[in-house]
């Protein structure tokens, strides 16, 4: 009998009793960057969905230390945490900024720009719900175009496309970009692993599906974060040094937008129009994508 | 050893002689010979220190909080602008119980603009929870840094301190400063090893979600640490005074002794005051000087003390709570209120954006309050053109 292997380690670092909501992207997202980076990590979270997940004080779902901090400076804490153990002779500590979109595409940008532009030895990891989901599903700037959100209403949605934060970061130049999605768990792992063995800022964007926010089933989760990827909504990548631009997972037959589109609430009011608007911005910036892309 | 020295360098001499191992800076006029004189002390490795360029003050704050959660020493130093920036982190860093040092220039804020020097930004930090230092001289500035990291470790403490001065009239002001040598300084102030700390072998989570069972009691225990830390300024100061020959309380007096009137100042106006004090002495008037050199914790039953003694009293404030008075006024007043006898007290508002105030000007302030009777406002000007 063949024996059956895993890349995925099975050491688990987040304990259950955690506050996640059926089906959240984030926990698994969670999950599996600990199973890649392993103990000797060390986390800060901003507000966001994981200042409440982790569970309420005194307790803890991760082993691993953890310092929340404020919404806009998960990647200045970070950076000050990394010089502390430094100075305290804790060299190889993995120090993580997790962040959701709000705290990263738009209060914490400064921070992680600077943070970036200074190439601080820190791993930043956005989870990307798409909305300010923590406060009750208000848009952020990583909100996709026409979606519903609670200050974007079906009569007036999202008029704007996402923010195209992989692009401000390879503008940084900084040694290592990934996107990552939790329905490829080995392609995150195998990810995360490399981010680790790296110097410098690296940055991770995990597209993680949100139930009460996007109006999914909890079971649809894994389903949505495949086909975010399979309709070129959202392209698995690696970027090094900003420049060498490599897709982790090619996709020859794209799944047209309307089947990723159709199992959400949140864009239940779209029209025939509308999806042929975010069909058209997809292709496009995929092409886009393709030629920065080295053959 | 002996060195002339700015304001600002005095602050880094005393982050420098301390052993500070983070730093997180962003320049600000007048604040920038602060981190200047740390970059090129950190760069020549004079000091095994962290020195991380933010990109704004409230990064800044971040950062040196992110430090002192795994242990380490860590100093910022800012003013105005850049303070009211890091209004959210000073929080944060009380909460978080880390004891973070920092400098701060007084400036008066915008707008308009004005870089000169007035205390409205600071204390509009009052109730952050930092613990502040006002300070008469650049000596003062250096010994403070090394007291402020001694309080704020202590266990009993561990809060954040500001270290206080006027801009320009100190920050900028060459003066004759002593340099403690580093051996005492090491023996006066041990190296900071918490007991709670980011580590990876013995992971705790910081600062979660804690509900009103919870909250009410982590605000007692940070204003109980305030009681605390009077008595740690005060044993820490005269232990410094032992090893350094320099002694430092809550409050300095000056001529109080036989004092019936009291002039009550902080930082640069209280040492022009002293001076005032011996004009007026000379004229026949028996007066004294209470500097109040901690404000938080605020030394009132020093200020008791002294105040109670005495016929008269005015408070020179080079800030106002608009809507209200002078702040230092405010604060003495209150620890005045419930004793049976108390002086009246008068508020003189005076200087503010950084206007000159000379020994002259407080000679006739104070010739001014000892003609009135009692107090017929909240607030004197004094100075100002209108």
């Amino acid at each position: 009998m063949k024996e059956l292997r895993t890349t995925i380690p099975i050491e688990e670092y987040m304990g259950p009793g955690h506050l996640a909501c059926q089906g959240c992207g984030a926990a698994l997202a969670m999950r599996y960057a600990l199973k890649a980076l392993g103990p000797n990590t060390s986390m800060d979270f901003p507000a966001c969905c994981w200042s409440v997940i982790d569970g309420p004080f005194p307790h803890s779902s991760l082993q691993v230390p953890l310092f929340h901090t404020a919404f806009e400076t998960a990647a200045s804490t970070a950076a000050g945490v990394k010089a502390g153990y430094d100075m305290l002779g804790k060299t190889d500590v993995n120090v993580v900024a997790w962040a959701g979109d709000g705290g990263t595409y738009d209060i914490g940008i400064q921070a992680l720009s600077g943070a970036a532009e200074r190439n601080d030895d820190i791993i930043y990891v956005c989870y990307d719900n798409e909305a300010y989901m923590n406060t009750g599903i208000q848009r952020s700037g990583s909100t996709p175009l026409k979606a519903w959100t609670t200050t974007t209403p079906v009569k007036h949605p999202e008029d704007r496309p996402k923010k195209r934060l992989v692009d401000i970061m390879a503008a940084h130049r900084i040694p290592y970009i990934a996107t990552v999605s939790v329905a490829y768990p080995e392609d995150m792992v195998r990810k995360f692993k490399k981010a680790k063995e790296i110097k410098g800022t690296r940055f991770i964007l995990v597209i993680s599906p949100c139930p009460p926010g996007w109006k999914t089933r909890p079971e649809d989760t894994i389903k949505l974060a495949r086909l975010a990827v399979q309709t070129r909504i959202f392209p698995l990548l690696e970027i090094y040094n900003g420049l060498e631009w490599k897709l982790s997972m090619d996709v020859k037959k794209p799944v047209p937008v309307l089947e990723y589109l159709k199992l959400q609430g949140r864009f239940r009011h779209l029209t025939e129009e509308d999806v042929k608007m975010i069909q058209e911005n997809v292709d496009r910036e995929w092409e886009i994508l393709m030629s920065k892309i080295k053959k | 050893m002996r060195k002339v020295l700015m304001g600002n360098h005095a602050l880094s001499w005393g982050a420098t002689l301390s052993r500070v191992q983070v730093i997180a800076a962003y320049p600000i006029t007048p604040q920038t010979q602060v981190v200047e004189l740390l970059s090129e002390i950190c760069a020549d490795g004079t000091l095994d220190a962290k020195f991380i360029k933010v990109e704004s003050e409230h990064s800044a704050m971040a950062a040196c909080i992110g430090a002192s959660a795994t242990g380490a020493r860590a100093f910022t130093a800012t003013s105005a602008q850049g303070l009211a920036l890091m209004h959210e982190m000073l929080h944060w860093a009380v909460g978080g119980r880390l004891p973070v040092v920092m400098g701060n220039i007084n400036r008066a804020m915008a707008p308009p603009w004005t870089i000169w020097t007035e205390q409205n930004d600071s204390l509009s930090q009052r109730d952050t929870g930092w613990m502040q230092v006002y300070c008469q001289n650049n000596q003062e500035v250096l010994d403070s840094v090394i007291q402020a990291y001694k309080v704020s470790e202590n266990q009993k403490v561990l809060l954040p301190t500001m270290i206080v001065l006027d801009a320009f009239v100190l920050s900028h002001t060459m003066e004759v400063v002593e340099i403690p040598e580093q051996e005492k300084v090491d023996e006066y102030l041990p190296p900071y090893n918490p007991p709670y700390k980011l580590d990876p072998k013995e992971p705790h989570a910081f600062g979660g979600l804690t509900g009103p069972d919870g909250y009410f009691e982590l605000r007692y225990m940070i204003q109980e640490a305030m009681e605390e830390a009077k008595n740690v300024w005060k044993e820490t100061g005269k232990e410094f005074g032992e090893l350094f020959g320099r002694e430092y309380g809550l409050i300095e007096t000056y001529r109080v002794d036989d004092a019936d009137f009291l002039i009550i100042s902080s930082a640069t106006i209280a040492s022009t005051a002293r001076v005032a004090v011996d004009v007026l002495r000379d004229k026949g008037v028996k007066a004294g000087l209470l500097r109040v050199r901690v404000f938080r914790p605020f030394p009132s039953e020093e200020v008791r003390d002294v105040v109670k003694g005495v016929k008269k009293a005015v408070v020179i404030d080079r800030n106002i709570s608009f809507g209200a008075s002078g702040i230092f006024y405010q604060e003495v007043k209150a620890a005045l209120y419930n004793e049976e006898h108390k002086p009246p007290v008068f508020g003189i508002i005076t200087g503010l954006g950084g206007r000159d105030v000379r020994v002259e000007d407080i000679v006739e302030m104070s010739e001014d309050v000892l003609k009135r009777e009692k107090p017929e406002s909240d607030i004197i000007w004094k100075g100002v053109r209108v």
